[in-house]
């Protein structure tokens, strides 16, 4: 095949890639300079730790039998907050007009959403994380790594849902409502299989020990993210 | 952007509602590589019809062609020839104005190359503030920042919702000599308003939008000023201006 040929694919993956990167390049610098949402996520991720101590009380053994459903517990509602205003700043001056009459595939805004909602819940995960460990004297380093794979294979699932929900609700009155009585019962299998993983790799099972909940993970990530690219335009066209 | 190309922009049997209510009723219009304002009071349906235009809105009936493309059918095609200012300019307020040219442009798929950001800022004559963030702009500085990125999309066609809201005398000189540019270039522009402070000076044809009805489409050469008046509060049953 000649160059030619190969130019227009290749022309198309490119401005693909950019659009998509473009996004998340907007929605960060946006984040690091307003920090409506880092800063709020913070303070809700102490209120957090705050309020499960006062739950549980000064007993370890509950403490640590707890972690791992308090842990993505913390993660489900900080994301509520987080994903569920990924799209507000798009409703400012009209930018979400601007989005839809931009040319190609609308997947790139969809993507590049997706990105950006993924840095910012992973910084505020191992936020939550080291927080855990100082307040709760819980081991999270020995099983830091296989620890991070199922944290980042969870993130995908919850973020790839909720950016696709986030856009689908932003334009509804009730969306404070709406979004966490979508995104929950979606989040079902994601839930299962993460504290499933967490709570062995915690109680210091090995890794192969957890592969059949980590295949779940792979496979919601792998349906839901599909799912987010493939209907996003008519999300957005609305 | 020459003569050639000039696109047309052409609606028939146009009609739109929201719930059952009709916004919008058999419209007939068409023009090329002029300037058309649309009077119109508030709730006379002008956004909804620049919304349909832009694509942006399906209307319940008629037809809409952009370019030769049936708008309607392949929005994408006619997208290509739009530019839209809105009432909200399509501008982030934390990024600063070369920031935000430089998103859209990528969006676009164009060259978001510094130079290129830079001379369009300086045909709208913000290049002074091009690294300020748009928060601290005023409503015409924003509103020429979207002019900006229209300019940088090369559009051949031109959508302006309410472009003199907020502006003083000297805002709406200047988008007025904008407005000539781009009709000389050869582009074809629609402007909405309610306000008879600006774009009619330059325009080439005045419409009435009353009730969801076009009342009135006549060159801007056959309306004196006092005579355009009369019009609009007779056809318009002296409606808010």
């Amino acid at each position: 095949m000649s160059a030619c040929a190969k130019e227009p694919g290749h022309s198309a993956v490119s401005s693909y890639t950019k659009r998509a990167w473009i996004i998340l390049w907007k929605d960060l610098l946006i984040e690091r300079r307003a920090k409506e949402n880092a800063n709020a996520l913070l303070f809700f991720c102490l209120l957090l730790l705050f309020l499960f101590q006062f739950a549980l009380g000064p007993d370890r053994e509950r403490l640590a039998a707890a972690v791992p459903g308090l842990l993505w517990l913390g993660f489900i509602l900080a994301g509520l907050l987080g994903l569920g205003r990924s799209f507000l700043g798009e409703r400012e001056n009209d930018c979400w007009e601007g989005l839809r009459l931009t040319p190609g595939d609308k997947s790139a805004i969809y993507l590049g959403k997706l990105a950006g909602n993924c840095v910012l819940m992973t910084a505020v995960e191992i936020i939550l994380v080291v927080l855990f460990g100082v307040f709760y004297s819980v081991d999270l380093w020995t099983p830091a790594a296989p620890l991070a794979l199922v944290l980042g294979l969870g993130t995908i699932g919850l973020a790839a849902v909720g950016t696709l929900f986030a856009a689908m609700t932003t334009q509804v009155r009730a969306r404070e409502l709406l979004f966490p009585v979508l995104l929950l019962p979606v989040q079902v299998p994601v839930l299962l299989a993460t504290v499933s993983a967490t709570q062995a790799l915690l109680l210091g099972q090995p890794l192969a020990d957890v592969a059949h909940w980590l295949k779940l993970l792979a496979g919601a990530d792998l349906v839901y993210v599909t799912i987010g690219l493939l209907t996003f335009e008519f999300v957005l066209e609305g | 952007m020459n003569a050639s190309t000039t696109p047309t922009l052409r609606i028939e049997g146009l009609a739109a509602g929201y719930g059952g209510f009709l916004v919008l009723r058999d419209l007939v219009l068409e023009t090329r590589g002029r300037l058309t304002v649309i009077l119109g009071p508030n709730g006379a349906g002008k956004t909804t019809l620049l919304q349909i235009l832009a694509t942006l809105l399906r209307p319940t009936a008629g037809s809409l062609s952009i370019g030769g493309a049936d708008a309607l059918r392949e929005p994408e095609r006619a997208r290509a020839l739009i530019g839209m200012v809105a009432h909200g300019s399509y501008v982030y307020e934390d990024l600063t104005a070369r920031e935000n040219l430089r998103f859209w442009e990528t969006m676009r798929g164009g060259d978001a190359a510094r130079g290129r950001l830079t001379a369009a800022l300086a045909q709208v004559e913000l290049d002074g503030v091009a690294d300020e963030r748009v928060r601290t702009f005023s409503a015409g500085m924003k509103r020429r920042l979207g002019l900006a990125r229209v300019l940088l999309g090369q559009a051949r066609v031109l959508l302006l919702d309410e472009p003199f809201t907020g502006l003083d005398r000297r805002g709406r000189k200047w988008v007025n000599e904008f407005l000539l540019g781009f009709k000389a270039a050869g582009g074809t522009a629609v402007v909405a308003t309610h306000n008879f402070g600006g774009g009619l000076g330059v325009a080439d044809r005045v419409a009435i939008l009353g009730s969801g009805r076009l009342l009135m489409d006549r060159p801007a050469t056959d309306l004196a000023p006092e005579e355009l008046h009369r019009l609009y509060e007779s056809l318009t049953d002296g409606a808010e201006q």
